[in-house]
């Protein structure tokens, strides 16, 4: 294995790790919406700035990696690659932590009547599972399920398209609870851009295996 | 549309019995830089050889193919007027050691027995040592040997003896190989530059080299051509795996 082998080796697997770190933040999220534990929220928040910190960490190593080894082809691929989902990763981190900034600022647990017409917890799930399969994809080197994400990411976007009715609706019904309504639809509106930046690493991991560019491409061009 | 000057189809060249280039078809634009790279022994410096007719020069070696330069079959060409037509730098400067670097630059024209008026042959001295980047260098030197000049500035100073014969095309064989880096920088400054006059064909063996001064790369292994593309393209998505082994330093 050659040097610069073994440098990739050791970025992938430092990725991997903060990808797992993010996947788990979002989980926390999930579980302290769920059963409004103000603790693990807190626990996310903190964990946030090692997110931060090991993002520019990949930074850090990338740019030693271009300065010293000159890569082309897959291995710049793969730098450039990196880079942004770097990127992305670190901003998936950012929204984890705001959805528990607003279950730690929610004076009462969330009504649960709220949690079913809103479809959140049904969002929250399937988010959670978009980043943990565009992280297989990732390991795997597989497009085809890095391709799948943009189908997945509907579902996301449907949801989120019905928010503003289906919290309207509710505050009609139940005017005593706007804040935690608002709440709630702030925290979809979250979930749809987790949905989002996993659009964008399955763009960047179709770039590293395929060498295409995906970026602004029509939905047909993708499939 | 950049036109070819350029062209060879199926050609190849033999040492003897043994093969070493195997049925090349390129077609290389005007004004462009060419860079050839492959690893030892792929035929790369060969191919450069067959260009203008340098490697008939040794005994037992033999072509068979298209080479044309435009329209015309190089190989029905008289040598001499295609070795005055496409230029030859080597890899280590080679400046001719009795000569001033004056009459280094002129070499060609005496060499070729073809008599100029002194005016004239302070123009060609002065436009190639411009052209070549060595002017302000050595203007005030000029009768000097060129044995006496850095390495960096002898290679120039075989660039400048080159163009002083106005090629068409310059052949130019790992020419930054001997140097070091800052020689080799300004080499390849003067690459750019000469781009806008000349054709030039570089075989390197330093992949950063190509990457860095060429529009279009070829790729040789084995005597064959394997891949020859725009260099963006070729250092950022090879289509042949055996290219990507080798830019990437994975080759076994």
């Amino acid at each position: 294995m050659s040097q610069l082998d073994h440098e990739i080796k050791l970025l992938k697997e430092e990725v991997i790790s903060m990808w797992k770190m993010v996947h788990s933040q979002l989980e926390k999220g999930l579980s302290a919406l769920l059963n409004n534990d103000k603790d693990l929220a807190r626990e996310i928040v903190m964990i946030e700035s090692r997110v931060n910190a090991e993002e520019l960490k990949i930074d850090r190593d990338c740019e030693d990696i271009f300065a010293l080894y000159c890569p082309v082809a897959v291995d710049l691929r793969f730098l450039l690659a990196v880079l942004k989902i770097n990127t992305n990763l670190e901003r998936t981190g950012d929204i984890a932590e705001g959805i528990a900034k607003m279950i730690i600022d929610t004076e009462k647990p969330f009504e649960s009547d709220l949690l079913d017409t809103t479809h959140v917890i049904e969002m929250y799930h399937e988010a959670t599972l978009i980043v943990q399969e565009i992280l297989t994809a990732f390991v795997n080197e597989d497009s085809a399920i890095a391709r799948s994400i943009f189908r997945r990411d509907e579902m996301l976007d449907n949801i989120n398209r019905k928010a503003n009715k289906m919290i309207a609706d509710y505050i009609n019904t139940h005017p005593e609870n706007v804040e935690q309504a608002l709440s709630l639809l702030s925290i979809i509106r979250r979930l749809e851009r987790v949905g989002d930046q996993a659009e964008n690493i399955a763009e960047e991991i179709i770039f590293y295996l395929e060498a295409k560019v995906l970026k602004h491409a029509k939905k047909k061009e993708i499939e | 549309m950049e036109s070819t000057i350029i062209s060879s189809k199926n050609f190849n060249a033999y040492f003897g019995a043994n093969h070493v280039v195997k049925n090349v078809s390129i077609e290389i634009p005007q004004n462009n830089i060419i860079a050839v790279m492959g690893p030892s022994g792929c035929g790369k410096t060969t191919y450069l050889r067959c260009i203008n007719r340098m490697h008939e020069l040794i005994p037992g070696a033999t072509t068979e193919g298209e080479m044309k330069l435009h329209k015309d079959n190089i190989y029905e060409m008289n040598p001499i007027l295609v070795r005055l037509r496409i230029g030859m730098v080597f890899q280590r400067p080679n400046p001719f050691p009795n000569l001033s670097i004056y009459d280094n630059v002129i070499a060609g024209y005496k060499l070729n027995g073809m008599k100029l008026q002194r005016a004239e042959r302070d123009n060609i001295v002065e436009g190639s040592l411009r052209k070549a980047a060595l002017w302000n260098e050595v203007k005030d030197t000029l009768h000097k040997k060129g044995t006496f000049l850095s390495g960096g500035q002898q290679q120039r100073l075989c660039i400048a003896r080159a163009i002083a014969m106005e090629p068409e095309v310059l052949l130019l064989d790992e020419p930054t190989s001997a140097l070091d880096p800052i020689s080799t920088a300004s080499v390849e400054e003067l690459l750019f530059d000469l781009k806008k006059n000349y054709t030039l064909v570089l075989v390197t063996h330093n992949m950063q080299q190509a990457a860095r001064v060429s529009d279009k790369t070829a790729f040789f292994y084995l005597g064959e051509l394997v891949e020859y593309d725009k260099t963006k393209e070729m250092f950022t998505n090879p289509k042949d795996n055996r290219t990507q082994s080798y830019i990437t330093g994975r080759f076994s």
